[in-house]
């Protein structure tokens, strides 16, 4: 089976600031990495292939230098690599890459699985897997914890709800997305980080997708526009309390209260 | 579809078993306030099997008019029936506005929607607001962990979507005098597309405190004294709504098992309002909680460290505050 | 300091410092509370391609030398001296075999320890034969075409886990030190058991235990080099394995200094951090210049044995001797630079005082070394003449 993992390049932290002038990201200095759940997703993919066999590609858009996570993948064990990259994708919108990556996708053709992380720790949106499920009319299973089951037919897996997990069953190709409950993921081997530093990725331009509609991507054929963005307002300052003990937790009472937190 | 001839704001009724999801309520109270700010109806849209009886609890809870759906296939949440359905009935009816709650359910079908009718979503917002001129959805999200908040809109295609955190909005008050239209529709299994079927439902509730993903945390520290007195601290949090903590002092000493630890060899926690009852303030300690958004602090020794970190502080005995706190939580004045 | 490592050598510090800092960090508490072999963390480092690293390709193994061994064993000593004993003891095990084994011995043993599949162990050490092996009452008499070994080996590394034992037991008493012979015993030869876990101050993750042979009957081809070549086998695999130890002791002490430096930045007392007092900052200085000249030593040792010196018996007992000493002293002031929190379970410098102390100890005492070192310098003086 050829199985396809959606991954992201992230910067390494999330403790991002903006910069007070443009309110753009302060990004010197930060450090790029695989978005963490795409590696349970790698991970996932590498557990099936030594199950069934068959060969994972993982694919990713973003700027060239995408490809160090591309070549991180490799040194997990993945097979192949594909980096989507083209100036003409830069400001698209979780639809307008969900777009452009489907179109990916059905270059690619004989996927029977594909996996990704259940969000990016960036945007923390979660929408790009569900939204490419849609537009190649996939069926989906979010947030599998476990695949109880996979033949090259179907799967069979289990999906973390709010209250306990619902066990779903899907005929293939279809499009999951893991939590960080479903493994733990390899280190990436001696053997792989050589077999990686000599990698090159295939490298696909808009140009190398069939029928490929520019105006559903970039900055104009993005649907949603961020306005604004801003720090939220954390408070440093410390209130100490006086009075008696009874005082002082009346006082403390009705100013928790305000805080519109407890219902 | 184009923004002239689209109106109204939708919300998404979640259900689960048979159950309105309290998210649901909460965007009926957020999409009110919209739907008035535009001055158009307030929509809400059910999927279920045999629940016509939640129509009445979505109108008394601020809805003008719901579209309940009935089908044996909605019965368990699937994305495609759902995403389906939603699509078909946004695609007749052309709203302004379609809200979901960020939930396990929400999060996975609601952007298959958005990609469904080819129009824009803003996901986990935190706040929703009409643009006075425009005129249009102003979503504000959190991003990078809650360090960047963002403002998103969707100003060419209709329907605006967006997916909305639980516990965030208020719902209205229960008012069963609120008068609204039911429109039901009965659909057939064989008219849904549906391939990744739920084969069995399972429900874990945690023994164990959930205190990773709890909003407010009550934790005690070696001040408390006691493994007795350890009763305070779950009494208050009982009495709050709040999961129980415990500093390393306090699980080593044996009072509560390991699996309440906060700080370094702990859990990592992030909650709304975290109480540090009786806690000094280790570095170890403080490394697990200090992102918390409020800290309060209850600790007789003036210095703790812990204050440094206090959004509010008590210097005092706690086996005497917290009993007075006790009584306010419990009384809720 | 800048030792100008390949990239491939740089390849092999990173993973075995992700591996140490991801998979040892989180449970080395764990197991040094509770004693268990880590074989979760064994198979990482197998997965990892680390266990095989000195061990020739066409064995499977990367093909690699010393140094690797030694710059690996360093990095995940750095967080755990006890865990990463399951590849140093392995190492040693193995270096007997990879010596002078023959190639049917070498084809059938070093695949499965180069894949991590199976660990080996050395067994020379007995309960009154320690500094003085040639002490030692094991026995292999030779019965067909098998030696019945009979006797047993104590505090053996990775005994009880490991599948493949290099042994070395009496042949002919009579000869003495010519008399002893170098075998390979399976696990699982009838005869061959194990005797208790031992219970120990420090490395307490690593499985020591005795090996006991009571009419273990041990195939003739299972004879490494020749039967008399024991202690000639004996006497090279420690020289070749001494800066395994060395690089052990060495990361233990990297490992305590990063601990001190970082508490000392944070610690405040008197209104300051610790760092900027003098007095904590010269036990730094000379905690690092130690540790720094350990490496150097090591490093130079390491290298000149894989450029194929012969004779490094001196140089592989300093740097063994150097940086096991270097480790207990640096130890020992990590636990004094962070005081009552150095000295409680919350921080990892009590144990890795605790886990220091053995590498003064096992394979050669530091005293023993001091014999070999002496021994060499005695032995260059008088061929000068």
């Amino acid at each position: 089976m050829h199985i396809v993992v959606l991954i992201k390049q992230v910067v390494a932290t999330t403790n991002v600031k903006l910069d007070p002038q443009t309110g753009t990201m302060i990004r010197d200095g930060v450090e790029s990495i695989l978005n963490p759940f795409d590696e349970y997703a790698v991970e996932e993919a590498l557990r099936i292939k030594e199950k069934l066999g068959g060969k994972v590609t993982v694919l990713t858009m973003g700027p060239p230098q995408a490809k160090e996570i591309i070549r991180k993948a490799i040194g997990m064990g993945v097979d192949e690599g594909i980096l989507l990259s083209d100036r003409a994708l830069a400001g698209s919108d979780t639809w307008a890459t969900s777009y452009t990556l489907a179109q990916a996708l059905r270059k690619i053709g004989d996927y029977g699985l594909i996996l990704t992380g259940k969000q990016a720790v960036d945007g923390d949106t979660a929408q790009v897997g569900p939204e490419i499920a849609a537009c190649l009319d996939l069926p989906m299973i979010a947030w599998v914890r476990k695949i109880e089951e996979v033949s090259p037919e179907k799967i069979r897996a289990e999906r973390l709800m709010e209250d306990g997990y619902d066990v779903l069953e899907s005929p293939l190709p279809a499009l999951l997305s893991v939590v960080k409950e479903i493994n733990e993921p390899r280190l990436e081997s001696l053997k792989g980080k050589m077999r990686a530093k000599k990698y090159e990725p295939q490298t696909w331009t808009v140009a190398d997708l069939p029928g490929f509609d520019l105006a559903q991507v970039g900055l104009k054929g993005s649907p949603t526009r961020v306005v604004k963005t801003f720090t939220p307002q954390r408070q440093y300052h410390s209130e100490m309390i006086g009075g008696s003990p009874k005082e002082a937790a009346s006082a403390l009472y009705k100013k928790v209260v305000d805080l519109n937190i407890i219902h | 579809m184009s923004v002239e001839n689209s109106q109204d704001v939708w919300i998404y009724a979640e259900q689960r078993d048979g159950h309105l999801h309290s998210v649901a309520l909460e965007l009926l109270g957020a999409g009110r306030k919209l739907a008035d700010d535009l001055g158009q109806k307030l929509v809400a849209v059910l999927l279920g099997h045999n629940l016509k009886p939640l129509t009445k609890e979505l109108i008394a809870h601020g809805a003008d008019k719901v579209f309940y759906l009935d089908s044996p296939a909605f019965a368990k949440f699937a994305d495609e029936p759902y995403a389906q359905a939603l699509t078909d009935l946004a695609r007749a009816h052309k709203p302004a506005i379609i809200l979901g709650g960020a939930t396990a359910v929400g999060r996975s079908f609601i952007p298959r929607v958005a990609a469904n009718l080819q129009t824009g979503m803003t996901a986990d917002c935190t706040a929703l607001a009409i643009d006075p001129e425009k005129k249009v959805l102003l979503g504000t999200r959190p991003a990078y962990g809650g360090n960047i908040m963002a403002t998103i809109v969707c100003a060419e295609k209709r329907p605006q979507m967006a997916t909305v955190r639980h516990k965030v909005m208020k719902a209205l008050e229960r008012n069963e005098a609120r008068q609204g239209e039911v429109i039901e529709q009965q659909m057939a299994e064989k008219d849904l597309t549906w391939r990744a079927k739920v084969i069995n439902t399972v429900k874990e509730v945690e023994e164990t405190c959930n205190l990773a993903e709890a909003d407010i945390i009550v934790t005690g520290g070696r001040g408390i004294g006691s493994k007795e007195n350890f009763q305070l601290v779950r009494d208050l949090a009982a009495a709050i709504g709040g999961a129980v903590g415990a500093s390393r002092a306090v699980v080593d000493a044996g009072w509560v098992p390991y699996s309440h630890q906060v700080g370094q060899t702990g859990k990592t926690v992030c909650p709304k309002i975290y109480f540090a009852l009786g806690v000094s303030g280790a570095i170890q300690h403080l490394a697990g909680m200090q992102s918390s958004d409020i800290i309060i602090a209850v600790n007789s020794n003036p210095d703790a460290e812990i204050f440094k970190v206090a959004t509010y502080g008590i210097v005092g005995d706690v086996n005497e505050v917290v009993p007075e706190l006790i009584q306010h939580f419990r009384n809720r004045g | 300091m800048n030792y100008f490592l390949t990239e491939e050598q740089k390849m092999i510090v990173d993973t075995a410092r992700e591996l140490a800092q991801e998979k040892i960090k989180p449970v080395r508490e764990k197991y040094d509370e509770e004693g268990h072999f880590p074989w979760d963390i064994v198979k990482e480092m197998a997965a990892a391609d680390l266990m095989g690293l000195y061990i020739p390709e066409q064995y499977k193994g990367m093909g690699r030398g010393i140094f690797e061994l030694c710059l690996a064993v360093e990095e995940l000593s750095k967080v755990c001296g006890g865990i990463s004993l399951a590849m140093a003891a392995t190492a040693l095990g193995t270096f007997p075999i990879l010596l002078f084994g023959n190639e049917e011995q070498k084809a059938k043993y070093l695949p499965d320890i180069a894949t991590g599949k199976k660990l080996a162990a050395f067994g020379l050490t007995e309960a009154n034969a320690g500094s003085d092996a040639g002490n030692m009452t094991t026995t292999a008499v030779k019965d067909g075409d098998h030696y019945v070994i009979n006797g047993t080996k104590q505090w053996i590394t990775n005994g009880g886990e490991a599948e493949t034992y290099t042994v070395i037991a009496m042949t002919n008493k009579a000869k003495g030190p010519r008399g002893a012979t170098a075998f390979i015993v399976e696990k699982g030869t009838p005869g061959f058991t194990f005797g208790k876990k031992e219970n120990k101050m420090g490395i307490r993750a690593s499985a020591t235990r005795e090996l006991v042979f009571t009419n273990c009957r041990v195939p003739a081809k299972n004879v490494l080099a020749k039967e008399g070549m024991g202690f000639i086998v004996a006497v090279n695999t420690l020289n070749t394995s001494r800066p395994g130890v060395a690089s052990q002791a060495l990361g233990i002490a990297a490992g305590a200094l990063e601990e001190a430096v970082q508490y000392a930045r944070q610690r405040v007392q008197f209104g300051q951090p610790i760092a900027s007092i003098q007095a904590v900052q010269h036990m730094l200085a000379n905690m690092a210049t130690e540790v720094e000249a350990a490496r150097a030593l090591l490093y130079a040792t390491a290298r000149s044995i894989d450029a194929g010196e012969k004779s490094f018996a001196k140089i592989s007992a300093m740097s063994k001797l150097f940086a096991s000493e270097v480790a207990m002293r640096v130890t020992t002031d990590a636990v004094q630079v962070m005081g009552g929190y150095g000295y409680m379970k919350e921080y990892p410098v009590e144990k890795m005082m605790r886990d220091a102390k053995i590498t003064q100890i096992y394979e050669g005492t530091s005293q023993i070394q001091r014999n070999e070192i002496a021994l060499q310098l005695i032995k260059e003086a008088a061929k000068k003449q």
